[in-house]
This record gives structure tokens, sequence and C-alpha cells, in this order.
């Protein structure tokens, strides 16, 4: 089969942003997850979590 | 990006293009999604299907009676809107040699070229695991099971059973999106009860007629992709009758909370003034102008007017059963 050895550096760049774009939405979408589960944690245990034992 | 670059790095539909294939260079594969840009996994999610979905599932956790916290109560409605998008990603992984051929559906990442279909199967799958065991954490067992129960009806009863068999296929099927209001009164409750199932009768009802509003002018592309959609089987001029039929069905329906006591008068008249205009715009498609097979002279005008308002009309009619909950 012909395949070639190298993308052009346009191609090349265009994935590069891709990819880029992909992490950052993956880095936002585990930050809110953690946000979500610490909330979720707190409103389960309730709001005398943080008070005096 | 472009529609150029698109067909260029990942279209090899029957052009001369390279495939994705014929570019994969060291470290860059068809199969590791190189193509595809953060919004084509949104897109996979059917973001504009979700918000109705949302909405009422976010309808239904408000009117519910019980006390829910609102961390847990976003957090179940978080989950509802996962599921619906995992359900559409697993959709388009199923439908995606039907959605190539469809001019509405032929750009979604699958068709496209942009995301290898296994990739988008197992997001779906991941996304609903994800979405029944965070609900099941953050409210109960109830609302998770049925959230799962409407994942399951989506992708085997509606995708794979239904909608390439019968022209019943969205009857049938519209239960899927009936469940969204259910799981939010059930992630309050607990349980499942009359005004749950009106709710979910109403949405249930109401997918015909809106579905078929839409099919009316768009059923060129669903004969060419050979999904048996009723004008298709049945023809124009008796889709119009099942519009009106259904319609006529539906509007008593939206009537039985406030007669059963369930609601105020605030959503009884809203849903009587609401129901009289979608009977007019259902007489309306049923008087279109059209040819002897029922095919229409208006380039579907009616068609497209019923369609527009179906949504409306939904929207309205479950932002009434909030206000009437609140103020009536």
């Amino acid at each position: 089969m012909d395949l070639p050895d190298r993308i052009s550096r346009e191609e090349s760049l265009a994935i590069g942003k891709r990819r880029r774009g992909r992490n950052w939405l993956m880095l936002g979408v585990l930050v809110a997850l953690v946000g979500l589960f610490y909330a979720m944690t707190l409103a389960k245990l309730g709001s005398g979590v943080f008070g005096p034992r | 990006m472009t529609e150029t670059s698109t067909a260029r790095l990942g279209g090899n539909r029957g052009g001369d293009e390279p495939s994705l294939a014929l570019l994969s260079g060291p470290g860059i594969s068809s199969e590791t999604g190189d193509f595809s840009s953060a919004a084509d996994w949104i897109a996979l999610l059917k973001p504009r299907v979700m918000t109705l979905v949302v909405f009422t599932g976010w309808i239904g956790l408000l009117i519910a009676p019980g006390h829910l916290n609102p961390i847990l109560g976003f957090t179940a409605i978080l989950c509802i809107a996962v599921a619906a998008g995992a359900a559409g990603a697993i959709n388009m992984w199923y439908d995606r040699d039907i959605d190539a051929v469809m001019n509405r559906t032929a750009r979604r990442p699958i068709p496209a070229g942009r995301i290898a279909p296994g990739e988008a199967l197992g997001y779906g799958i991941t996304l609903s695991a994800f979405a029944v065991g965070v609900m099941a954490l953050a409210t109960n067992w109830v609302a998770a099971s049925v959230l799962a129960g409407s994942i399951l009806f989506y992708v085997f009863i509606y995708t794979m059973w239904l909608k390439r068999r019968t022209p019943q296929n969205i009857v049938i099927g519209g239960a899927a999106g009936a469940f969204p209001p259910v799981i939010g009164w059930a992630a309050v409750t607990g349980g499942v009860d009359t005004m749950a199932i009106l709710m979910f009768a109403i949405v249930f009802f109401w997918t015909p007629p809106h579905f078929w509003s839409l099919s009316l002018f768009a059923h060129a592309d669903y004969a060419r992709a050979g999904v048996p959609m009723l004008p298709v089987v049945a023809g124009a001029k008796h889709t119009r009758r099942q519009i009106m039929g259904y319609t006529i069905f539906l509007v008593p329906l939206t009537l039985a909370p406030w007669a059963m006591g369930l609601t105020g008068a605030v959503y009884g008249i809203a849903a009587a003034t609401l129901g009289a205009g979608f009977l007019v715009c259902a007489l309306r498609v049923l008087r279109d102008q059209q040819n002897d097979v029922g095919i229409s002279l208006t380039k579907d005008a009616p068609a497209r007017a019923a369609f527009k308002y179906s949504i409306l009309y939904l929207f309205v009619l479950f932002a009434a059963l909030a206000v009437d909950h609140f103020i009536g």
C-alpha cells in the first residue's frame, strides 16, 4: 500500500490544535468531577460536617 | 474545522480524497481519534436533543413532593443529561451507516470519519455507566434504575429493534424521551406515582405529532436511508391524519393532571390554551394544499410550523407545571 511517510506541516499543526482542545476539555471534565464529588459528599454528610464534634 | 479540511482529513465517501488510513503516520491512527476536535465529542452527545430532556427532567424534580439538596438535584439533572447524551452517542455508533446517506446527519463525527465507531461506542457505554452510578450515589436506586432503563430502551428497543423495522418506531421509541420527568420525580420521592406517570404519558403522546411533522418535510432523507418513517411507508396523507389523531388524544391528556386535582388552574388554563394552539397547527397540517397522495404544495410550511410549535408547546407546558406548583 502507498502510505506516506509524513504528513504536511499544516496537517500536523491542525492535529496538534485539535489534540490540545481535547486535552483541555478532558482537564475541565476532570476538575468538574472532582468538584462535583466533593460537593456531593458535603451534601450527603449534611450541613454539620464541619461543625464541632 | 472547515468543510474542506474535514473532507480532506476525514472524509472518504467515494471521492478521491485520501482516507484516514492513508494519512496515518507515526503516532497518528484512524483509531486514536486524532482527527476529532473537542467539539466532535460534544456533538456525539446530541446537545440540542439534550435540552428538552434536561428541562422535562428538571421540572419533574422541581414539582415532586419532598426535598432534595440542591447539589444532589443538580447532580441528578447532570446525570439525566449525560445519560441522554451517552444514549445518543451509542445511537450514532449504531446508525453510522444511515447517517452517512442522510443530508441532515452526514456531517456527524462518525460518518464524516473524524471519530472511529468503536471509540464512540466506548464513550457512550462509559458515560452511561457513569451517569447511572452517580445517580445512584447522589439520589436513590429507583431513579438510577429508571435512568438505566431509559438508556437500554433507547439503545436496544428504539435504535436497534424498532427504528429500521416499523413505521411505529417513534411511537413506541418515544417512551425513551418520556422517562426524564419520571427520573426527576423519582430522584426526589424515591418512587413513581400518578403525576410521574402522567408526565410520562404527556411526553409519550406528544412525540408522534412532533416527529411526524419533522418527517413530513424530511421524508426524502429517511427514504434514502431506508428508515421506515410513516410518510415513507404509509404516505403523507396518512401521516397528516395520524398527527391530527394523536394531537386530539394529547390535548385532553394534558388536562388530566388538572382534572384529577394534581395541579391548579394555572396549569389547566395553560394546557387548554397551548392545546388549542397545537390542534390548530395539526389541523393546518391536515388541510395543507397537497396533491392526490398528500405531498405538500406549500413546501410543507404547516408541518414546519407544527414542528416548531410542538417544541415550544412542551417547553411551555412543563414550565406551566412548575409555575402552577409554586404559585397555584
